[in-house]
C-alpha cells in the first residue's frame, strides 16, 4: 500500500509503483475529474498540481510522488484562485465538450497562483500545453483574465 | 450528414407531438448529463415525454440530441422554457433514451440520431409545442384549483398568477394536478416578439459540471464488478488474428482474461493501466492476407490519374467543355485532400453490461437508430432489449456517430466473448483511436475555368475524386442517387455562383480504408477547391475578389448578405498594414453555405521573412435563421473556424503499405491556444427557423486562410495541409 495525500486527505493505493498517477487517481480512487487525453503529456487534459506544480499525470508514475500533495480539479475550489477561475468558466461558458477543461482549468489555476496578474505572454505560456479540440481558446483568454481581475 | 426534408415534411413530422407531463414517482435524477447512471439507480424509470416537473419546482428537459459540447442541452431546453415561461434556473436537461418512435430525428425519418448540424432545425417546432403543452396543462390545473377562467391566468419565469385575486403558484405545486390535465391537441406557439429567451443568451446548463470535474462521461463510467478492456487490433486495415500467444499478458499483474473476438485481441482487467501492460504483453500474429496495403501516395497517385478522365455527370448546366474550348483564358488547378482524423478529445470507449434481459450501454451516443440494431444483430437479441445511456462526449465531430456502430460493437463483442461475466468498458488508447480508420476521405479535384475577353467567368469545370462515405451503409439507398454520393459532391454540386457553363463530374473509387464523416462532410473539401481557385480566376481577372463574389450571387442573398457583413467587420476596402519592416500581410474571403447555414469569413495573415506564419484575426458573419442562443452560435463559430483551422495548418493521416504513419498528437498536431486567431462573429439578423450551427464554420476558414496567404505571397496553395 502506498500513501498519498489528495486534496489534504490521506489516501492509501494498492498499485504497482509504475502507475501513472492519472490511473491511480481514477480508477483507483475513482475521482474522474482527471482525464486521459494521449498518455504522452501532449494534450494536458490529464493536469494535476504536484506541491502547486501544474503536473501531467498520464506520466507521472505514483512511485514518484512520495509525500507530495496532489490537487485535482475535484479539490480545486478549496483554492483561492481555484475558485476564481472555476467561477469565470462558468461566467463565461468556456466549456464546450468540457473533456480537456479540468486540465485547462488546473493550469490556468497554478498560473494564477504563481502570477496574479499575468500577461498575454504569461498566459500563452501556461496555457499551450493544454489542447482543446473544441476550440474554446479565446474564452479561456478572456476567463484567465476575469479570474486574475477577481483575485484581491 | 444527412438529410434536410422540405420544410413541409419537417411541419407535417411535427404535428404528431406526444407529450405528458408526470410527477415523477422516484427520485430526481442526477444533473445533466448523468440521465443513464441515475435511470439505473433509480429502476425503471422511462420518460415517456420531452417535458418532466417535478414538485421540487424543477423542469427536465428531455433532450433527445446528444451533446458533444455544441450546446444541444442547452439550446433545447431554451425552446421548452421560452413557450412554458420557465425560469431558466429551474431548468435541468437530461438525455434521451433510445426510443426512436418519440425521439427521432425529424429530418431524419425514423432514425434516432445527432448529426449534420440538424439538432436544432429539427426541434425548434417540436420542443416549443412540448414547451407550450406543459404551460397549458399548469394553467388548466390553476384554472381549476382557483375556480378561475384559463384566460385571466398568466405565466412568467416559473410563476403561474391569477392578477385579478393575487394567487400565485409555483410549476412544482401545479405539477400532479397538471399532470391529470388533458394534454392539449393544440397549442398556440409565441410569436416571435414576445420571447424572453430565444435570441438573447441563456448560460449553458453544463458549464459548471465540465468546470468541476463532476460531468460524467463515458470514460468516468464505473460499475461493480466492471473489467476495462484494451483490444490490439491488426496494424492494416482487413488483417486477422492469425495466432495467438496470451501467457506472458495472462501473467502480468490484475489481468484477468484475454479473448479473440472479429476485430482483434481484448485484455480485461480490473484497471486500465493492468490492461495496458497485458496488451504490451501480447504475442500476436496477424493474418494479412486481405489486408489493405497501399500507402496515400500510391492512392493521390490513383485518384490524379482519375481526376484526368470524366466522371459521372452530377450537375451539368450549358456546356463547360465547348465554353473552355472558346474562352479568351482557362485556368487549370489540382487539389489534394488527404485522410483526417476526428481526433476528439475522449478517445472512443464504450461501457457494456449484458444481462438476461438484454444489453445496456453507457456511451457519448449519437446513432440510436444505427447502434441498437448493430448490437442486437451482435448478441442475437432485438433492437428494443438494447437499452442505450446517452452521456456527454468529449467531442465527437461526427466520429461517434460511426455508420457500422464500430467501436460500440467492439466493446459488446468483448463482453459477449466473457459471456457478460462482468461488466466491460472498452477503452481505445489515443493511438488506438488516431489508427482506426474511419477518417475524411482523401480527395482530389481538378478544376478548369475560362474566362471571356472581358474577365468574364464563362466555364467552370469540376471534377471530384474520393471515396463514397455512404456506400455501403445504412444511408446509401437514401443519399446515393445513380452512383453518387450526396455527400462527396455538397458545396461543388450547389455551387452558388452565376457561371453560364458549368459541369460537376465525380469518381468514387474503392479504397479499403474505412471512411466517415467528419466536421461539414463533403463541403470540407468542395469549398477549399471552389472558393480558393473562384479567387485565382479573380486575380486572373484583375477583380477584387471579395467584389466578383458579389456580383456573382446577385441570385444567392443570404450569401451576398454575410459576405458583405464580413468584407465590411474586416474593413476589405482599407490595406492592411504591417507591424514590422519584411513581414508580408494578406486578407482573404470565402463564402460557403452547409447545412442550410451560410457563412463568411474573412482571414488576415503575417507571413514574416523566415516564412513562419499565422492567423492573426477572423471576421466571420453567419447566416443560420433565428439564432437561439447567441452566445452558443458564436461559440460554434469560434470552435468550427479552429477545427478547420487545425486541418489546414496540420491535419494528415498518411499510410505507408497500408500502415497509418500517425499515431498521438505529436505527429496529428492540434492547434494550440497560442496559435488561436482574434475572432470576431457577426450573426445576420433573420426571422427564418433556425438552422444549424454545429459544422458550417468549419470549411471556410481554409479557404479564407489560403486566398490571404495568396494575396500575402502571391503563392496558391493548393495541396492541404498548407505548407508555404
Amino acid at each position: 500500500m502506498i500513501t498519498l495525500t489528495v486534496n489534504g486527505k490521506k489516501m492509501a493505493v494498492d498499485a504497482d509503483p509504475d502507475t501513472p498517477l492519472l490511473w491511480v487517481l481514477r480508477d483507483h480512487l475513482n475521482m474522474t475529474g482527471t482525464k486521459y487525453g494521449c498518455g504522452m503529456a501532449l494534450c494536458g487534459a490529464c493536469t494535476v498540481h504536484v506541491n502547486g506544480q501544474p503536473t501531467r499525470s498520464c506520466s507521472t508514475p505514483l512511485s514518484s510522488i512520495g509525500s507530495k500533495k496532489i490537487t485535482t480539479i475535484e479539490g480545486l475550489a478549496q483554492i483561492k484562485e481555484g475558485k476564481a477561475v472555476q467561477d469565470a468558466w462558468v461566467a463565461n461558458d468556456v466549456p464546450q465538450c468540457g473533456y480537456c477543461q479540468s486540465g485547462q482549468i488546473m493550469s490556468a489555476a497554478a498560473l494564477l497562483a504563481k502570477v496574479k496578474r499575468p500577461t498575454d505572454a504569461e498566459i500563452d505560456e501556461a496555457m499551450a500545453g493544454n489542447v482543446c479540440r473544441c476550440g474554446t481558446y479565446n474564452r479561456i483568454r478572456l476567463a484567465v483574465k476575469q479570474a486574475s481581475r477577481s483575485l484581491k | 450528414m444527412i438529410v434536410n426534408l422540405s420544410r413541409r415534411d419537417f411541419l407535417k413530422a411535427g404535428a404528431g407531438l406526444t407529450l405528458g407531463v408526470a410527477v415523477p414517482a422516484l427520485a430526481q435524477m442526477a444533473g445533466p448529463g448523468q440521465g443513464g447512471r441515475g435511470a439505473t439507480a433509480a429502476g425503471a424509470f422511462e420518460p415517456n415525454a420531452f417535458v418532466r416537473i417535478g414538485a421540487d419546482n424543477t423542469v427536465t428537459v428531455i433532450v433527445k440530441h446528444f451533446e458533444m459540447g455544441q450546446g444541444t442541452f442547452t439550446g433545447l431546453p431554451t425552446l421548452v422554457a421560452e413557450e412554458l415561461d420557465a425560469d431558466w434556473g429551474q431548468i435541468r436537461a437530461e438525455g434521451a433514451p433510445a426510443d426512436a418512435s418519440r425521439y427521432n430525428n425529424l429530418f431524419m425519418g425514423p432514425m434516432q440520431g445527432t448529426g449534420g448540424s440538424t439538432a436544432m432545425a429539427n426541434s425548434y417546432e417540436q420542443m416549443r409545442k412540448a414547451g407550450a403543452a406543459a404551460r397549458a396543462m399548469l394553467v388548466a390545473a390553476a384554472a381549476e384549483r382557483w375556480k378561475v377562467d384559463p384566460e385571466s391566468i398568466t405565466v412568467s419565469r416559473g410563476v403561474v398568477v391569477h392578477q385579478p385575486s393575487g394567487r400565485t403558484a409555483r410549476f412544482g405545486q401545479l405539477a400532479a394536478s397538471a399532470a391529470k390535465q388533458p394534454v392539449p391537441q393544440e397549442v398556440k406557439l409565441k410569436d416571435a416578439k414576445e420571447f424572453v429567451y430565444i435570441g438573447r443568451r441563456a448560460p449553458r446548463t453544463d458549464s459548471r459540471a465540465k468546470s468541476n470535474g463532476s460531468a460524467i462521461y463515458t470514460q468516468d463510467v464505473k460499475l461493480p464488478g466492471m473489467l476495462t478492456a484494451l483490444v490490439a487490433h491488426p496494424p492494416r486495415f482487413g488483417g486477422k488474428v492469425k495466432s495467438l500467444d496470451a501467457s506472458k499478458a495472462k501473467a502480468v499483474k490484475g489481468v484477468v482474461d484475454v479473448v479473440a473476438i472479429p476485430s482483434g485481441v481484448a485484455v480485461l482487467a480490473g484497471d486500465f493501466w493492468s490492461a495496458k501492460k497485458g496488451r504490451d504483453a501480447l504475442a500476436v500474429e496477424w493474418d494479412e492476407s486481405e489486408a489493405f496495403k497501399l500507402g496515400t501516395d500510391e492512392i493521390m497517385a490513383e485518384y490524379k490519374r482519375l481526376a484526368a478522365t470524366s466522371g459521372l455527370t452530377v450537375r451539368k448546366e450549358g456546356d463547360a467543355v465547348a465554353a473552355l474550348a472558346s474562352a479568351a483564358k482557362t485556368f487549370e488547378a489540382v487539389y489534394e485532400f488527404p485522410y483526417l482524423a476526428h481526433a476528439t478529445m475522449e478517445p472512443m470507449n464504450c461501457v457494456v453490461q449484458l444481462s438476461a434481459e438484454g444489453c445496456e450501454i453507457w456511451n457519448g451516443e449519437q446513432f440510436q437508430s444505427i447502434d441498437q440494431p448493430a448490437v442486437a444483430a451482435v448478441l442475437g437479441i432485438k433492437p428494443e432489449q438494447v437499452k442505450l445511456n446517452m452521456l456527454y462526449a468529449g467531442g465527437s465531430f461526427g466520429r461517434r456517430a460511426n455508420p457500422q456502430a464500430d467501436y460500440v460493437v467492439e466493446a459488446v463483442q468483448v463482453a459477449k466473448a466473457i459471456a457478460g461475466r462482468t461488466p466491460v468498458k472498452l477503452v481505445w488508447t489515443r493511438e488506438d483511436d488516431m489508427r482506426a480508420g474511419y477518417y475524411r476521405p482523401m480527395y482530389c479535384h481538378a478544376l478548369k475555368g475560362g474566362l471571356d475577353g472581358q474577365g468574364n467567368i464563362v466555364a467552370w469545370q469540376h471534377r471530384i475524386v474520393g471515396q463514397s462515405i455512404l456506400a455501403g451503409t445504412a444511408f446509401e439507398g437514401m443519399m446515393v442517387k445513380d452512383g453518387i454520393d450526396a455527400t462527396s459532391v455538397e458545396g461543388a454540386s450547389n455551387l452558388p455562383y452565376s457561371i453560364p457553363n458549368l459541369g460537376v463530374e465525380l469518381h468514387s473509387p474503392k479504397m479499403g480504408v474505412p471512411v466517415q464523416w467528419w466536421r461539414s462532410v463533403g463541403s470540407t473539401h468542395t469549398a477549399y477547391s471552389t472558393e480558393t481557385f473562384l479567387d485565382e480566376l479573380a486575380a486572373a481577372a484583375g477583380k477584387d475578389p471579395f467584389q466578383l463574389r458579389r456580383a456573382l450571387l446577385a441570385k444567392s442573398p443570404r450569401h451576398k448578405r454575410v459576405l458583405e457583413m464580413a468584407a465590411t467587420e474586416a474593413d476589405w476596402s482599407t490595406p492592411l498594414v504591417s507591424a514590422r519592416v519584411g513581414d508580408r500581410r494578406g486578407r482573404g474571403i470565402a463564402v460557403h453555405e452547409s447545412f442550410s447555414t451560410v457563412v463568411a469569413q474573412v482571414a488576415e495573415v503575417t507571413v514574416r521573412r523566415d516564412g513562419s506564419w499565422r492567423v492573426d484575426r477572423v471576421m466571420c458573419a453567419v447566416d443560420c435563421g433565428v439564432a437561439v442562443n447567441p452566445d452558443v452560435v458564436r461559440a460554434q463559430m469560434e470552435s468550427g473556424i479552429a477545427y478547420g483551422l487545425t486541418a489546414a495548418l496540420y491535419g494528415a493521416i498518411t499510410l505507408k503499405d497500408g500502415v497509418v504513419e500517425q499515431s498521438n498528437f505529436h505527429d496529428y498536431m492540434p492547434l494550440r491556444l497560442t496559435e488561436m486567431p482574434r475572432i470576431g462573429v457577426y450573426i445576420a439578423r433573420s426571422d427564418e427557423k433556425p438552422t444549424g450551427v454545429g459544422e458550417p464554420a468549419t470549411p471556410v476558414i481554409a479557404p479564407a486562410v489560403a486566398n490571404a496567404l495568396a494575396a500575402a505571397t502571391g503563392k496558391r496553395i493548393r495541396a492541404l495541409p498548407i505548407k508555404i
